[in-house]
Order: structure tokens, then sequence, then C-alpha cells
């Protein structure tokens, strides 16, 4: 009876408000828009049984989010987007893991909470601190004025490039911790070993020292990339209206259109794309784990 | 012996100066006298006297404490014992489903989230305000204070919970009195955790609340979309002051504590 009490709780609320909302979306993306309260009419009424449900099921926002192109063009861009700041991320990430797990030990756990701090601190902070200082009068500008190496403020701010700077300043430390915790568990007799057999320092690295921590590699990766292909903040305050990323079309879709059909639509198209990474970001968690076992 | 090479050392002060330049430049202005935040005026703390004269500022941040503080006990509650469930629940019907329900919110997009509840809430006619916001985060929270849980549920020594029940203690005895001072910790970071998504989470909190609420970071958002102003500057220096203090002496004690543990397990190897 307790056992049952233990499961039934927990099981309950995650269906009642993860499982049930999302079959609420599907049914929604397949639903007619209209101009009423709530703004949209349901295509089906659940008694009418599953024939009913299969023989007025209705495409037409799929269709739609094909033939307009501004919703495949911002998966596009979403993706390239994510994809080009992951690897940014690993690009910054990587050299700071690397450089904590060659630090002395007891120098360690420092190092941990000056990354894990900014994680903890607010995301929407983290990003708007860069809004003052990649304006046109910003820190940054007025920096590169003062070194000569510009004579005239770039514009930064409201443009793509911004959104790559936030995205890989917020999403660092989920980065830097899976690639740091693979490299500290690295014996360091092996780097010494390859050295010895003739490698020079950067072939030990590239044959060594990177194969050891694919792992923490691909677990960081898709760390950074999931997140990002979905992101919303960071487009509406960094980015410029050429920013096309695809949570910032769902939001407009919902508050300022108020399609919700279209808005499902495109949250539905969304999670099949996520499907994929999310799977392969399971199995490498799994093949990690038995790995360390 | 590990070697710090020059390499080394210059990324890691390159990183770490990416890290909290940005943040330090924030705090910094907090303490302009100018309104502009781009230019030094002189030192002064005026903004932090006109936050705290912000009836809407205020009244937002009250709101969001409230949401965080129940929303992140429930969770904390739930997760625990969906952790126990999966770890040694043993099998029973769905189980799949379950561990899939409790993995999925952690890498879904907060959009869809926010949608999918939001809709969930219109269909069953619940008028939104601070209850549909403390559902909501206490959905996606519990997962992760789940994980944390689990996490340390899975690699403790499972023979000290039998030796319990060998002893005479009832299961419900044997979890109050052995596993739960064990997980203890985990459960506590778990809490913290569910705490500061939730004081931090701006796009569920969006679709999932009415008029009658605002949160603290819907309130941020509408004003830093404007652009910058010295006040939000102010509000991040506090903020990111409480947070600081909280992890620094979060992990002052869990450091004594591991110190502490350590000593009591060579006693009693010694008196063995």
């Amino acid at each position: 009876m307790r056992r049952f009490f233990l499961i039934a709780v927990p099981y309950v609320w995650l269906l009642a408000l993860f499982l049930v909302p999302f079959i609420i979306v599907l049914k929604i993306s397949l639903s007619d828009a209209a101009i009423a309260r709530p703004p949209y009419v349901p295509q089906f009424e659940w008694a009418e049984g599953i024939r009913a449900f299969f023989a007025e099921l209705d495409f037409e926002n799929f269709t739609w989010l094909i033939e307009d192109d501004l919703y495949w063009k911002a998966y596009l861009s979403s993706l390239q987007i994510a994809l080009t700041s992951t690897l940014l991320t690993l690009i910054v990430g990587y050299p700071i893991a690397y450089g904590m797990a060659r630090a002395p030990e007891e120098w360690r756990p420092t190092l941990m909470m000056l990354v894990i701090l900014p994680f903890w601190t607010s995301f929407l902070i983290r990003v708007y601190a860069w809004k003052g200082i990649l304006s046109n009068e910003g820190f940054l500008n007025q920096f590169l004025m003062w070194t000569g190496l510009v004579s005239e403020p770039l514009q930064i701010l409201n443009t793509t490039t911004a959104v790559y700077i936030g995205i890989v300043y917020t999403y660092l430390p989920f980065m830097i911790l899976p690639i740091y915790a693979a490299l500290e568990r690295m014996d360091d007799s092996l780097i010494e070993a390859a050295e010895d057999l003739g490698c020079s320092r950067l072939s030990a690295f590239w044959l060594v020292t990177i194969p050891l921590s694919k792992g923490g590699i691909i677990a960081g990766c898709f760390l950074v990339f999931i997140p990002a292909m979905g992101e919303f903040v960071i487009p509406s305050l960094l980015g410029g209206s050429d920013t096309l990323m695809i949570g910032k079309v769902l939001w407009e879709e919902f508050f300022s259109n108020r399609d919700w059909p279209v808005a499902s639509a495109v949250a539905v198209i969304l999670l099949l794309i996520l499907v994929v990474p999310i799977v392969l970001f399971q199995r490498n968690q799994q093949k990690e784990q038995e790995g360390d076992a | 012996m590990k070697r710090l090479s020059a390499f080394n050392v210059v990324s890691l002060t390159l990183g770490f100066a990416f890290l909290y330049i940005p943040m330090l430049i924030l705090i910094l202005f907090s303490f302009n006298e100018s309104k502009l935040v781009t230019v030094w005026a002189g030192f002064s703390t005026k903004w932090y006297g006109e936050l705290m004269q912000n009836e809407a500022m205020l009244q937002a941040a009250w709101v969001t404490v409230k949401v965080a503080v129940f929303s992140s006990t429930i969770a904390t509650v739930l997760g625990t014992m969906a952790a126990y469930v999966m770890v040694r629940g043993g099998r029973f019907m769905g189980r799949t489903l379950f561990s899939g329900m409790i993995y999925a919110p952690l890498v879904m997009p907060e959009v869809i989230t926010g949608l999918s509840l939001l809709l969930l809430f219109i269909g069953i006619g619940l008028d939104r305000g601070v209850l549909t916001i403390v559902l909501a985060h206490t959905t996606f929270a519990m997962c992760y204070v789940s994980v944390v849980v689990s996490s340390r549920l899975a690699t403790f020594d499972r023979s000290l919970e039998e030796a319990a029940l060998d002893l005479g203690c009832s299961q419900a005895q044997a979890f109050r009195l052995v596993t739960l001072p064990i997980i203890a910790p985990a459960v506590v970071s778990g809490w913290l955790l569910a705490f500061t998504l939730s004081l931090d989470d701006l796009v569920i909190a969006s679709f999932t609340t009415g008029p009658a609420a605002t949160t603290l970071p819907i309130k941020i958002f509408s004003a830093v979309r404007l652009g910058v102003s010295p006040e939000i500057n102010a509000l991040s220096t506090i903020m990111i002051g409480i947070v600081t203090v909280g992890v620094i002496s979060a992990s002052l004690i869990s450091k004594r504590a591991l110190v502490k543990q350590r000593r009591e397990e060579q006693e009693a190897v010694r008196t063995a």
C-alpha cells in the first residue's frame, strides 16, 4: 500500500502536468484558428472516440509551416546558430577545463566553485550584462576605440554575433563541467607513456587526451546544443530583427499574433527536431555510466 | 606531478576573466551617479534607494520568493519520492514511461513546456496566477531534484539499510533513521537547485502567469527589453550578492561536513 502511494503520487503528477499538456499541444496543433477565447476551434471532442479523432485530423497548420518560408528559415537558422555556438563554446571551454584538470589539487575545488557560481546566478542578469557591454557606446566599443583598433563604434548589439556571444557566455559552465570531469579522471601516466614512446606533446594530446575526454565533449555539446536550439531570452535581448530563432517565433506567434494552433504546430516540429539529439545524448550518458562501473 | 604550463595559466586567466568581467562591470555601474550605464560619473548609491522606492518591483520580488519557496518545497518532496521509486522501487507497470517523464523535462525547451502548461490550465479553466506558476515550476523542478537525489541514492551502501531492517527497524523507520540522513545533503542541494530555477525562470512563468501575478524575471525582462537602466543593475548586484554568499557558504559547510565524516570514518576504523 505504501509502495503504491510512493509510486502513484509523482507518477500522477507527471502524467497530469507533463504528458497531458503535450497531448493538448498536439491536439491544438491540429485545430483551426478562430478569433475567440480560447482562440482555436477544437478539432474533435474527446467523447467522440478514436474513429472521429482520426477522421477529423487536420494538417493545415503543418502545411502552412511548410508553405510560409518564415518558419523553415527560422528552424534552419536556429539550427545553424545552435551548432555554431556549440562549437564556439567547445573551443572556449575545452582549454579552461583542461587547465582546471592540470591545476594543483588544492586549487581545484575553488576553480570548480568559480565555474559553478555563474550557473547559480540569474540567467537573465547574465544576458543583460552583455547589453551594456556590446552597445555602441558600450564598454567593448570604448575599449576598442581607446586601443585604436577601430575608429567607429562597431555595431555588435542587435546582431547575430551578439547572440553567439550570449550563448557561449551563458552555457559555458555546461561545457566546462563534463569535460573537466572526464579529464580529471584521466591517468597522467598515459600521456607520459605516449611521450616516452615518441609522441610529441601535441600528438599525445590528439591521440590520447582528446579520445579519453570524448564522453565529456559529447555530453557538453549536447548540454549546450539542446537548450540553445529553443532559446528565447538571448535572441530577444541581444539579437536584432534579422536574427531568426524558432523559440522567438513561437513566442511571437503565441503572444503577438495569438495564433495558438500555429504556435502549437511550431512546438511539435521543434520537438521532433530535438528528439534525435536528446536520444543520442541519453545513449551517451548511459555509455558513460556503464564505462564507470 | 602535474605541471601547469604557460598555456594552462593563460587559458584559465582568460576563461575566468570572460566569465567574471561582464558581471563586475554590471556591479560597478550600479554605483554610478549618472543614468547612463556606460559613462562613469562618480560613486553613488542612489539607484539602490530608488529601487527600494519601487513598489511594483518589491511586489514582484515578493511574488517570486513566494512561488520559489512553495514550488521548491513541493518539488523536493515529489522529486525525492520519484528518486526513491526509480532507484529502490524495483519493477512496476509503466516504469519506462515514468523515467522518460523524469528526464524529458530536463532537456525540453522552455517555450514548449510553458506553452503546453498554459494550454492545460486554460483547458481545465484554472485561473492563471500564483497557483499556476507554482504548479508549473514544481513540475520541472521535481525532475531536477529527482536526478540529484537518485545519483546519491544509487551510490550509497545498501547494506546499511539492510542492517537497520535486520536490527528490527520497520521500512519507514529505516528510511527515516538511515536513508534520509545519508541522502540529506543531496535533498538539500536539490531544494536549492529547485529554488534557484524557480527564482530565475522567465519563459515558463510568462506563459503560466496571469495579470495578477508578475514575477521579478518578468518585470526585469520587460524593463531591459527597452534598454539598460542603473536600477536593474542595482537589483542584479543584490541578486548576485545573495547567490555568491549562498554558494560560498554552502561549499564551506559541505567541506566541513566532508572533513568531519572522514575523521569519523578513521575513528571507526581505528576502534574496530
